[in-house]
């Protein structure tokens, strides 16, 4: 139930951002949601649900889910993270706390566990459209 | 748009009364055993007490403390388990023995993310072991952190002395609040870092010597309260306006 504190997040960052632009009603939220924290969809969506109320009870939730692309600092590779090749515990560490996946996850050509993640790493809000 | 994340964290930190952030600018000055052997002697108060290790890449608290086998429950976020009569949390739950090599954004992605799912319950105090200096860690928990007090560590060695009053000017051209300095490992009579402390303006908390027993107490709750160290944070509390 770790996302329904990412929903509650979300909410409270949406709350803020309308009450700043002077909207009435909130129609729709498109949220950005990257792979490398394994976000479970269904549980993020009921807690989204759950937690959408006043100003949001109309709401179009829309989640775009994005590849988590990694690049290596050290050779320079990039690639396209795969939970497959991990442990059922290590998917689980980063699906709380991401950075850990410099913990768990090498390079596939050096080995090296200095790499950025360019992209996918964690829930964004995208944008936020709404009523005056 | 932003990361949502922000939003939250000082609603999840709104039951705390007091965050303490016990800093310094060199490693190896004992900030994480004064950190912990503050939770300890505020818990031994009566307080409700937290203890939130953010030394990422080197976390060290959990061995202080003799902390094992035990991990955060989940329940629409992440509830620290208690340990000890304190509330616990550090990344060692997530990374177990293993290194974690972090670059500063990551660092700072870490540190909101912990901060903005793990859920506190009604506590007096929360002390903050950070990790040394002023980079990515100190920089963030200033800004997202609002009330936080600074208590630095330093010891009678110039080169610490320097880079603390860099993390003091840094604090105050910031305003951000500097409950005062300790002096640990304490070797000779010299009031030096005394006399430099007061120079900035910052209080003098007091000193602990140089403890020989402490290594072999390392883990070890039945010894640790018996430490000259213990009994010096205990005296320095004391002093303090500390109260639950």
């Amino acid at each position: 139930m770790h996302e329904w504190a990412l929903a509650e997040a979300v909410i409270t960052a949406a709350s803020q951002i309308a009450e700043k632009e002077g909207l009435k009603e909130v129609t729709e939220l498109n949220i950005k949601v990257g792979e490398l924290q394994q976000i479970e969809l269904d549980i993020l969506n009921f807690a989204l649900s759950q937690q959408k109320q006043n100003k949001f009870k109309n709401a179009k939730i829309s989640i775009k889910i994005e590849k988590a692309k990694l690049k290596c600092r050290v050779c320079g590779n990039q690639w396209i993270f795969s939970r497959e090749k991990l442990d059922k515990d290590s998917v689980e560490a980063i699906h709380f706390v991401p950075e850990i996946a410099h913990t768990f996850i090498k390079c596939p050509k050096c080995g090296s566990p200095d790499f950025d993640v360019l992209q996918g790493r964690g829930v964004w809000l995208e944008s936020i459209r709404g009523v005056k | 748009m932003g990361d949502p994340r922000i939003s939250m964290i000082n609603e999840r930190l709104r039951r705390i009364r007091h965050i303490i952030a016990v800093s310094g600018g060199k490693g190896g000055v004992g900030k994480s055993l004064t950190a912990s052997i503050l939770a300890l002697t505020l818990v031994r108060k009566g307080c409700k007490v937290g203890l939130f290790d953010l030394d990422f890449t080197s976390p060290s608290t959990h061995i202080i403390l003799g902390i094992r086998g035990v991990q955060p429950k989940e329940e629409k976020g992440i509830i620290p388990p208690k340990v000890h009569s304190l509330e616990y949390m550090s990344i060692i739950y997530y990374t177990g023995d293993h290194a974690l090599p972090l670059r500063g954004t990551d660092v700072s992605n870490a540190l909101i993310e912990l901060l903005s799912i793990t859920k506190w319950g009604k506590l007096d105090f929360l002390v903050i072991d950070m990790p040394p200096g002023i980079g990515d860690a100190t920089l963030d928990i200033i800004r997202l952190i609002k009330n936080i007090g600074f208590l630095v560590v330093t010891t009678q060695s110039q080169l610490a002395f320097e880079t603390v009053r860099k993390l003091i000017t840094l604090l105050k051209e910031l305003n951000v609040p500097v409950m005062g300095v300790v002096e640990n490992m304490k070797v000779s009579k010299s009031s030096i870092s005394k006399r430099q402390v007061q120079k900035l303006g910052i209080t003098f908390l007091g000193e602990i010597p140089f403890d020989k027993k402490i290594e072999k107490s390392m883990g070890r709750m039945d010894r640790l309260p018996r430490t000259v160290f213990m009994k010096k944070v205990e005296e320095i509390v004391s002093n303090l306006d500390f109260r639950c």
